[in-house]
């Protein structure tokens, strides 16, 4: 022991440098590097002060002014706030358009992703769509709507939304806003697809392949269940995004009360036209056509509850499938 | 297509002229004897694989060189050598995992029982020469998929669970890994231990019956403890299956390995029962390698 501690001294039991190494520590740093530092933190901090007050104001309005009737109650008109009712449709439709949206987006989303990560051929075939995909995520969501308006107002689509008797084709519909949103949460669902396949070590896929599986047989049974997590992921991603949108339901839904079109039970509703929470807030802020800040305060609470709800199921289900991962 | 001329092993064995012409013998290193595996037990000895001048470069660089050797249920063979030697990417030609690779090019005939590889189904091919790696990578299922993956779909229709117990008991059992697991079937596989994933690893690779069991480093991202218990399986493994193991652990070589390949630069400088190659090794460069001298 005394000889080997010669050799090499053991680290200090106390003393200033105390547990962690001399390089974690800032007090040894420059000054320079220590200014750079104070700023980094400041500007993390007022960040995180922004958010947190974005996020605590909403909730105070919301809870001032939200009243459980609310929840259970269609818009109705009136002239004062007391008698508007609640927001009922509005939050069904919510409900309606996220899931046309994840159902069209989901699916093709992964089928993208996978194509992509473990595919890719023809190169610049997987080229073009992936820089498709980045125009996609950087496009402003109105003029995807503006496309929407034009694309569902074509004769061809009339029959996804309403045709008045001059043969004018209405253009909105749950199904319209639905397919444009799925283009909004498309990017999101194939990047978390494509970065979850990435991670999967080439080992494991080789492992599959020396067992005798050919690639169809390996991205079925071994690499979609693996990014089972990122899928989920991704799809949440996607409902925050869809159910935060406002200008593609504004063009494509409008705001109107829950009404089908037609009489077929599941096809009705898609041809028919609604409103989300994001028009009800829209048309309900005191800017907006009907000016009842209260109701909109209420509306935000609970779209911003639904919103950072799924944004923490996502991250409990990443730290899931961080848990379970090969070296 | 069986081969009507089958090219002529390169014979390397210690008791046979060697095709190079032996270095002059001059003060080397001290050749250090490394120790031997106890219990030497004879086994019988059929010649299931042969290499012969087998060469692969990816891209136009050369990693395997003209390399020619049996394979032989009833024995270990361990390829040992320095990193970027060739030899991970010879045991890689032998189920054709090389073909995966987008720019490997090979030349030369590799025959399992008498038939060219080349002209079998490579899913095939890779039920009877299957691999296990050297990162334990069981897949994001329960402990019994794992070992059932492999028979599943085989059939055209997919078999019950029931009907597949016996296999995935058996494959386990015979990995030494049964009675470790034997309630937890349905556990997710990555919650096991490392050694126990690779056990379940080469589990899954016996459950399809293969002829040829690869090992590409298996122990090296293990404990010691575990790497002992690897080893005797592997021993044990090696009177129902031609074991081939790429290994560059000198030591572990010496314990579980019946012939040695040492391989250098792509080409096999050295072929020989392990005894001879650590011990009376007749090339230089081998007798360097095994001392410890460079690698």
């Amino acid at each position: 022991m005394s000889t080997l501690g010669t050799i090499a001294p053991g680290p200090p039991v106390n003393g200033r440098r105390g547990s962690s190494s001399m390089a974690m520590r800032s007090a040894s740093w420059r000054v320079t590097d220590r200014i750079g530092l104070g700023i980094a933190w400041l500007l993390g901090l007022i960040f995180c002060a922004i958010c947190a007050a974005i996020v605590l104001f909403l909730l105070i309005e919301g809870l001032r002014f939200i009243r459980p009737s609310m929840l259970v109650t269609n818009p109705r008109a009136g002239f004062t706030q007391s008698q508007t009712g609640g927001f009922l449709g509005p939050m069904i439709g919510t409900v309606i358009v996220a899931l046309i949206a994840i159902g069209m987006a989901g699916p093709l989303g992964v089928a993208i992703g996978v194509w992509l990560a473990e595919f890719g051929r023809p190169r610049a075939m997987a080229r073009i769509a992936e820089s498709t995909i980045e125009m996609l995520a950087g496009a402003p969501t109105v003029v995807l709507a503006l496309f929407g308006v034009l694309l569902f107002e074509s004769e061809p689509l009339g029959f996804l939304s309403v045709t008045n008797s001059n043969g004018v084709v209405f253009g909105k519909s749950f199904f319209a806003a639905g397919t444009i949103l799925a283009l909004v949460a498309l990017p999101l669902v194939v990047t978390t697809v494509r970065e979850g396949l990435q991670a999967i070590p080439d080992h494991v896929r080789e492992a599959s392949y020396a067992l005798g599986k050919t690639r169809i047989a390996t991205t079925r049974r071994i690499l979609l269940p693996a990014i089972r997590p990122s899928v989920i992921t991704g799809t949440m991603l996607g409902v925050g995004r869809v159910v935060g949108d406002t200008a593609i339901i504004l063009l494509l839904l409008g705001d109107t009360p829950l009404q089908g079109v037609g009489s077929a039970p599941l096809l009705s509703t898609l041809r028919g036209t609604g409103s989300t929470l994001t028009s009800y807030i829209y048309n309900n802020a005191p800017t907006g056509e009907l000016n009842q800040p209260n109701k909109a305060y209420a509306a935000a609470f609970v779209l911003l509850a639904i919103v950072l709800t799924l944004n923490v199921l996502v991250d409990v289900s990443g730290r899931r499938a961080r848990e379970r991962r090969w070296s | 297509m069986e081969l009507s001329h089958p090219p002529a092993i390169r014979r390397l064995h210690a008791n046979q002229p060697s095709a190079v012409a032996r270095p002059p013998v001059t003060k080397g290193p001290r050749v250090t004897t490394i120790p031997q595996r106890h219990n030497r037990v004879q086994t019988l000895v059929i010649e299931r694989m042969a290499v012969q001048q087998w060469s692969v470069s990816y891209g136009g660089n050369p990693a395997v060189r003209d390399v020619s050797l049996p394979i032989r249920q009833g024995e270990v063979l361990a390829l040992i050598g320095p990193s970027g030697c060739g030899k991970t990417t010879l045991l890689r030609s032998l189920n054709r995992l090389t073909e995966l690779t987008p720019n490997a090019t090979s030349a030369g005939w590799i025959s399992l029982d008498g038939v060219d590889i080349s002209t079998l189904e490579p899913t095939a091919l890779r039920r009877r020469v299957t691999m296990v790696f050297q990162q334990p990578n069981p897949f994001p299922m329960s402990i019994f998929d794992n070992v059932a993956y492999v028979l599943r779909e085989q059939a055209s229709r997919r078999p019950r669970r029931a009907a597949l117990k016996a296999a995935v008991n058996d494959a386990l059992a015979r990995a030494g890994l049964l009675d470790e697991v034997a309630g937890n079937l349905d556990h997710p596989a990555l919650r096991l231990s490392g050694g126990q994933q690779q056990r379940l690893c080469i589990a899954r690779a016996l459950a399809a019956n293969p002829e040829v069991l690869l090992l590409d480093e298996p122990c090296s991202a293990l404990d010691p403890q575990s790497t002992r218990v690897i080893e005797e399986l592997i021993v044990r493994l090696r009177e129902e299956v031609a074991v081939v193991i790429v290994t560059h652990n000198l030591q572990q070589a010496s314990r579980i390995a019946d012939h040695v390949a040492f391989m250098y630069l792509g080409e096999l400088v050295e072929y020989g029962t392990a005894r001879t190659v650590f011990e009376r090794a007749r090339q230089e460069r081998t007798r360097e390698y095994v001392s410890g001298v460079f690698g």
